[in-house]
């Protein structure tokens, strides 16, 4: 029992302390492929491959000025950066990372995840509104709509995977791949999921709140300082969350041939998918507001009702010619 | 070409033959002076009335004669406190025609042309702001240039021209205040309403400090959720006063300083400005320096081109492109740089010529860039212009027809995206281009992806250009042996005293260019790009004119947003390709 009880400390405490180090260094990571794809050399002067530059970053941020313009909503304007790190972090509770390596292996893991991120939304909301800035509201708005409508196919898109596994619980999920991975059967689902991840984390093709050339920074623009730096973090955590949740729900997790432990299968399968998001940052331009959102309910609705009937018809004949999964 | 009638016999038919005075000018462009009460009538009926009509108010501007030294002999026209000169040009009769109204008093007032001209409104804004001249019947009378709470109308000869002149500049907290409260927008000004039906409108600055204006560019949207209903913009924030400096400026020392006015252009400036002064000067370019002033050129049209290609690709959100075109720009600049030893600024070009031969080796590196750019151009036609993002932010965004670009003075790629194929190298060629090979790029949308499609394609036909230039380099000298060429060409200096005193002066004072006006037009990077220069005799100008196409550009804004996006209106601004200081010299 004791021993239990030390192991998941161990747990949660690794996960996290692995989460806040990876995230930051997503940042640099970035950075350097961002440059690599660009003809450039990117940041390369602290440490070994300027590895270090996301510690000077994070020291600078800290060494800011805490400020909080005067205009602001105080309370609201502070609370809305922590909003967004603390939904990413606590959606990583769910995340099997190997056999026994989960925080929290909870029956609806699926529906606590996509709790968490529509919680996330709010950041966005918040804080554009407490800003009390013309273009920090534009980007709120946008952010608002577009997180809210995305949400909508990410969770459908899903289904197809709880269909065929008949369960909410990520751990079982992943088991249920042994035989195969479930982007073959899900492949729409899985096409679905990624745009809509892409666009839960606001990344670009999908940056539309905080479109630079248009609104400047967007839903942040007044944020500086750590503050600042919590909404920077919470996009990182998305992006790795995205990652997570594609591995785990359609490329089979931790699964992988021996040759490597399962939790390094999971790592190596999170990072490709954490290289695609970089690589569309480096090569796709931004679509307009109103296209996204037409996009979304025109396109990717009719096909994620369509990817969940096929599904559920084909589990349907299954189970009535007595094979059954 | 069937004989067009002369229009200035058909404005003597049709208005009387003492109505006009004729002058001649050293350009040979048809120049007349019209009285005042005549004025709106003669520009309606070159609008609309004649045949071959003269659809584009190309360039409005003044000049202020009261301390000019007159020759008596010389040119036949009324005398005049001020003059307001109106250039408008005809596609038909491929011309320009030039009016001018003698003005008389310290601040006259004067019909504006607003209802004629769409385009009329800034150019009155900025003899306004620049003469104090007024103009009845303009729909918003104000500053346009210069900040509100400026004193005096700098291009007025009392006027002083430089900063000593004026006494130390001081930014005490309650100026501060004042000058900051000067800037706020007040729609009420500017007749807008604050709300509609049961809907508040928002006023959104964007600029003059916003990552989407490249540089300091201010507009006020009026807007409706993200819908535009309005826009303002408000210019000036770059402006340096170039046609004031000019006044006191030698005609040599002025070159560096057009090289700032269209900065990605680089000596295409030069070449506008260098035109007009050797018209005046009567020079011949000898043939080596105008087809190397054509290279030149061309490159410069690329790697302006190429700064607009990459910026309004990262305007729709593409990050990449940018880079790669930067580092292609580095290679013309790596030309640019063996050449004239400058890169944005060459400041190469001279009177009678350029400013040195071309460096041994010239042809290895035009060569290897001429060979190494197409394959870049094709890979950008994937990454960009394919796309269909791009495509979609692009397409249909920011549409004007032929006829509203000509009613607000659009030139340049924009005007060719709605079908017209008119290139001022072509029409009217300068420096030798009738003698090259190339096609003028025409597309028929009018949509901000038709002026990307048209200047893509003109990087292309530059590259031809270039790739001529380098196998048909003519031998010969790279600057005229014309007394007035500046510097003379050191050589003969040193064979006769005449030589050598020219030169001395020439380089102490400047050149004394003789009395009279000529108007330079070139087909510069952005647009039709042209100086008016007014010489009395002297060492410099007596008034420098500088029309440049993002001024008009610029204008068509609010006409061409109404009812986008804010998202679209950076699609409007990236493919106007306008460079602030073009705007505000």
């Amino acid at each position: 029992m004791q021993n239990d009880t030390l192991n998941h400390i161990l747990i949660t405490v690794g996960v996290l302390a692995g989460l806040l180090i990876v995230a930051p260094g997503l940042i640099w990571l970035e950075r350097r492929l961002l440059a690599l794809w660009q003809d450039r050399y990117g940041p390369n002067r602290a440490g070994p491959f300027g590895v270090l530059v996301v510690l000077a970053d994070t020291l600078k941020l800290f060494f800011k000025e805490d400020w909080v313009p005067p205009f602001a909503d105080r309370k609201v304007f502070i609370i809305a950066p922590a909003i967004v790190v603390i939904t990413a972090l606590l959606s990583f509770v769910v995340i099997p990372f190997a056999p026994g390596l989960i925080v929290a292996d909870l029956n609806i893991g699926l529906l606590f995840f996509l709790a968490m991120s529509s919680m996330g939304a709010y950041s966005i909301i918040l804080g554009g509104w407490a800003s009390n800035n013309k273009y920090a509201l534009l980007g709120a708005m946008r952010g608002a709509a577009q997180l809210i409508s995305y949400e909508v196919f990410m969770g459908l898109s899903l289904m197809g995977v709880v269909l065929m596994t008949g369960s909410f619980s990520l751990h079982k999920i992943v088991e249920a791949q042994q035989g195969m991975w479930f982007v073959v059967p899900q492949f729409l689902g899985f096409v679905i999921f990624l745009i809509a991840g892409i666009a839960e984390t606001h990344r670009l093709p999908f940056d539309i709140p905080e479109a630079e050339s248009e609104l400047i920074a967007g839903f942040h623009s007044e944020y500086s300082g750590m503050k600042f730096g919590m909404f920077f973090v919470g996009e990182y955590l998305g992006i790795m969350l995205i990652s997570c949740m594609v591995t785990c729900l359609f490329f089979g997790g931790w699964l992988g041939p021996g040759f490597l432990p399962p939790v390094v299968w999971f790592i190596v399968k999170m990072f490709a998918f954490i290289f695609l998001f970089i690589l569309l940052r480096a090569s796709l331009p931004r679509p307009r507001y109103d296209q996204l959102m037409e996009f979304g309910w025109k396109i990717l609705l009719p096909l994620t009702l369509v990817n969940l009937v096929i599904t559920a018809g084909w589990i349907l004949y299954h189970e009535q010619n007595g094979f059954g999964n | 070409m069937k004989t067009i009638p002369q229009t200035t016999e058909l404005l003597k038919l049709k208005f009387g033959e003492s109505t006009f005075t004729e002058q001649s000018t050293r350009d040979g462009m048809a120049t007349v002076w019209l009285p005042l009460d005549r004025l709106r009538e003669v520009l309606a009926y070159l609008k609309t009335g004649i045949e071959h009509p003269y659809p584009l108010l190309f360039d409005m501007t003044a000049i202020d004669e009261r301390t000019r030294q007159r020759n008596p002999h010389q040119n036949h026209h009324p005398s005049s406190d001020f003059t307001l000169v109106y250039h408008l040009f005809s596609f038909d009769r491929n011309a320009f025609i030039r009016l001018k109204v003698a003005l008389n008093g310290e601040f006259p007032t004067v019909p504006s042309i607003t209802k004629l001209w769409s385009n009329a409104n800034w150019y009155e804004r900025e003899v306004f702001d620049m003469f104090g001249i007024r103009f009845s019947g303009h729909p918003f009378l104000r500053r346009l240039l210069m900040p509100e709470s400026w004193q005096g109308n700098p291009l007025r000869k009392e006027h002083p021209a430089r900063a000593t002149e004026m006494g130390p500049f001081r930014l005490f907290d309650e100026k501060q205040d004042r000058e900051q409260a000067a800037l706020q927008f007040k729609p009420e000004e500017w007749g807008m309403l604050t709300q509609h039906d049961d809907a508040d409108f928002m006023f959104l600055n964007i600029g003059p400090q916003h990552p989407g204006t490249h540089g300091v560019l201010r507009i006020i949207l009026q807007l409706d959720g993200e819908d535009i209903v309005d826009a303002v913009p408000d210019i000036g924030f770059h402006h340096r006063g170039a046609e004031k400096m000019a006044e006191r400026q030698s005609w040599h020392t002025y070159i560096p300083y057009t090289d700032r006015i269209d900065y990605l252009g680089g000596v295409n400036n030069n070449l506008a400005y260098l035109l007009a002064v050797e018209k005046l000067a009567g020079i011949e370019v000898p043939e080596r320096a105008q087809v190397i002033r054509v290279m030149m050129c061309e490159l410069f049209r690329i790697a302006s081109h190429l700064v607009w290609y990459g910026t309004f690709a990262q305007d729709l959100g593409q990050l990449s492109p940018v880079f790669y075109m930067f580092s292609d720009r580095e290679k013309i600049f790596d030309i640019v740089e063996a050449v004239c030893g400058g890169r944005m600024h060459p400041n190469w070009f001279r009177i009678g010529g350029v400013a040195q031969d071309l460096p041994r080796g010239w042809e290895t590196l035009v060569r290897s860039f001429v060979d190494y750019f197409p394959k870049r151009l094709r890979e950008y036609d994937a990454m960009v212009m394919r796309n269909s993002i791009f495509k979609a932010r692009t397409v249909g965004i920011g549409i004007f027809t032929k006829e509203e670009a000509i009613e607000w003075g659009v030139t340049g790629p924009g005007l060719r995206a709605c079908g017209m194929d008119w290139d001022f190298r072509k029409k009217q060629p300068y420096s030798g281009y009738e003698k090259f090979d190339f096609e003028i790029p025409v597309a028929y949308n009018g949509d901000c992806y038709d002026r990307a499609v048209v200047r893509v394609e003109e990087m292309r036909q530059s590259l031809r250009i270039i790739e001529q230039c380098l196998k048909h380099m003519p031998e010969g000298n790279y600057k005229s042996t014309h007394p007035l060429a500046t510097p003379p060409v050191k050589q003969r200096t040193m064979k006769d005293i005449e030589t050598l005193i020219t030169h001395f002066l020439g380089v102490s004072w400047g050149p004394v260019i003789p009395a009279g006006e000529a108007m330079s037009c070139i087909e510069a990077t952005k647009g039709a790009n042209s100086y008016y220069a007014i010489s009395d005799g002297n060492t410099s100008p007596y008034r420098l004119r500088v029309r440049t196409p993002s001024f008009p550009h610029m204008q068509m804004i609010p006409y061409i947003s109404k009812g986008y996006t804010v998202a679209d209106l950076l699609s409007i601004l990236g493919a106007m390709d306008y460079v602030l200081a073009d705007i505000d010299r």
